[in-house]
């Protein structure tokens, strides 16, 4: 089954084009890697499924975005609905600073409809419980979200995403400002939620994108240059351009 | 050109790595052409040479295992140089029971001094060159990353398989004709399956060569002959 189908994706920011004709499957319940060197159109290519790209100024995009066969751009797809359904998780963890963690965790659906607080307390329970935090934060609920360490604040952002319960959870460098304890809890939890989840990943370490993923793709200059089952890519990848990237080469 | 490593140290370590494989397969080679040599010559200090040279086989064996513990310990290679680095510790292993054998050989030669002499035969002969060659060609396949030569090597290990039955059906007719001479052609039959089984030894270097260089793995995949 597939999650997404991406058929010919370009994107531009005004007149300066990042992404070319990029055309790749998602499956369903699967973690997708999306590698490649700075500035090459990874954060613009996640953007664009859960179509942030489109809130930058001078964003535009060309092709078709299919998601569960639904034409991503098509007139009964309303955007914020669409960012529950495809849910992110930003490089720095970014709670609302003076929010409680309780009130952190459920802050996706606070945005949009009013909650008992029975309601509440049972939502924030289990997306903390999916996010693997709830252990570490049950007894202080009601401090500041901010007063977490680096990797619960994380974990935290990743119940937010969790609490709307979303299909697919796009991740962007998540674990950049961790340490590796944190990066470990964060990369057993993405193995945890591939079960439920469809995520897709993007990271600067090839060895957390051979850790985590199912499939990884290698975008170069925004151009799709290899997907392939993320065993196969970092053992024998079948372009030269990959071989030369993940073996840290240059021309 | 061929692309560099941006870490100018991993690029040299890489490469240190691949002058010691090679330069203890150079070892090996020569501790087959001497067993050989001192085998046709009787040349006794020889052999026992041969049988301590050994010694410095095993350590180089501990020191490129180590040597590829460390590379991966902390480079984490990838792609090519993560399979250079699986084959490199395999390739010792092979090595070093290639020593193994080029001391066996030596033993018989002390052995056979005991005893009446016996001619050695020219097919015991053709398969040490054949294996030398081997082993030439699977040194240069890796040096060169060139999966032709290793493709070379598997097809040569079929004619010192030939050869080496051959030689057993000609040793057991001259067994048949001289029962004196029993016990030396025994050693002469021990000393051709030692130089069969060091060509199959080539025929794995060569397989983990074409492995490194195209990612397939040809091992345990009957050839068309
Ligand atoms: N909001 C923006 N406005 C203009 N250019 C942008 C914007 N965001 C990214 N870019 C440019 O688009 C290219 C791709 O960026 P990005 O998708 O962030 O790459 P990556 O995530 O792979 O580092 C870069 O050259 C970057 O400078
Ligand atoms: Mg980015």
């Amino acid at each position: 089954m597939k999650q997404f189908e991406i058929q010919n994706l370009s994107a531009w920011y005004h007149q300066n084009q990042v992404l070319s004709g990029v055309s790749l499957d998602i499956t369903l319940k699967t973690a997708t890697a999306i590698i490649g060197p700075s500035g090459c159109g990874k954060s613009t290519f996640i953007r664009c499924l859960n179509r942030m790209h489109e809130l930058s100024e001078g964003a535009r995009l060309e092709g078709k975005i299919i998601l569960d066969g639904e034409d991503l751009h098509g007139q009964q797809i309303d955007p914020v609905m669409l960012r529950r359904r495809v849910g992110m998780v930003f490089q720095k963890p970014n709670p609302f600073p003076h929010w409680s963690i309780l009130d952190n965790a459920v802050s996706g659906l606070k945005l949009t409809h009013r909650l008992k607080h029975s309601d509440k307390f049972s939502i924030a329970e289990s997306a903390l419980r999916k996010a693997a935090l709830w252990n570490e934060v049950k007894d202080r609920l009601n401090q500041p979200g901010v007063s977490l360490s680096g990797g619960q604040q994380q974990r935290l952002c990743i119940a937010r995403a969790l609490a709307v319960e979303p299909e697919v959870i796009l991740m962007d460098e998540p674990c950049s400002a961790l340490d590796p304890i944190a990066t470990a809890r964060i990369e057993d939890l993405i193995h945890d939620l591939k079960k439920n989840y469809t995520i897709i990943i993007v990271t600067h370490s090839m060895q957390q994108a051979a850790r985590v993923s199912d499939q990884t793709a290698f975008l170069l200059h925004g151009i799709l240059v290899e997907m392939s089952d993320t065993n196969q890519l970092f053992t024998s990848p079948k372009d030269s351009r990959t071989e030369d990237y993940i073996t840290g080469k240059f021309g | 050109m061929r692309k560099k490593h941006t870490s100018r140290e991993y690029e040299s370590e890489l490469k240190d790595l691949k002058s010691q494989l090679a330069t203890m397969a150079y070892d090996v080679k020569a501790m087959i052409h001497d067993s050989m040599n001192a085998l046709q010559k009787k040349d006794i200090k020889l052999a026992e040479e041969v049988i301590e040279r050994d010694f410095y086989i095993n350590q180089i064996e501990l020191e490129i295992d180590e040597f590829c513990l460390i590379i991966l310990a902390r480079r984490q290679p990838l792609a090519k140089d993560l399979r250079f680095i699986t084959i490199a510790l395999k390739m010792v292993t092979d090595l070093e029971r290639m020593g193994d054998m080029t001391v066996s050989i030596a033993r018989r030669v002390i052995k056979l001094q005991k005893m009446p002499p016996v001619k050695i035969p020219d097919k015991i002969l053709l398969m040490a060159k054949s294996v030398q060659e081997m082993l030439q060609l699977a040194i240069e396949s890796l040096l060169e990353s060139d999966a032709t030569k290793a493709d070379q090597v598997l097809e040569q290990d079929d004619s010192v398989d030939e050869l080496y039955h051959q030689n057993f059906r000609y040793l057991i007719k001259l067994m048949a004709q001289n029962e004196n001479l029993i016990e030396p052609l025994v050693h002469l039959q021990s000393v051709a399956k030692w130089l069969e089984r060091l060509g199959d030894h080539c025929t794995n270097l060569a397989e983990f060569v074409v492995f490194k260089v195209s990612g397939e793995n040809v091992r345990h995949v009957s050839r068309a002959k």
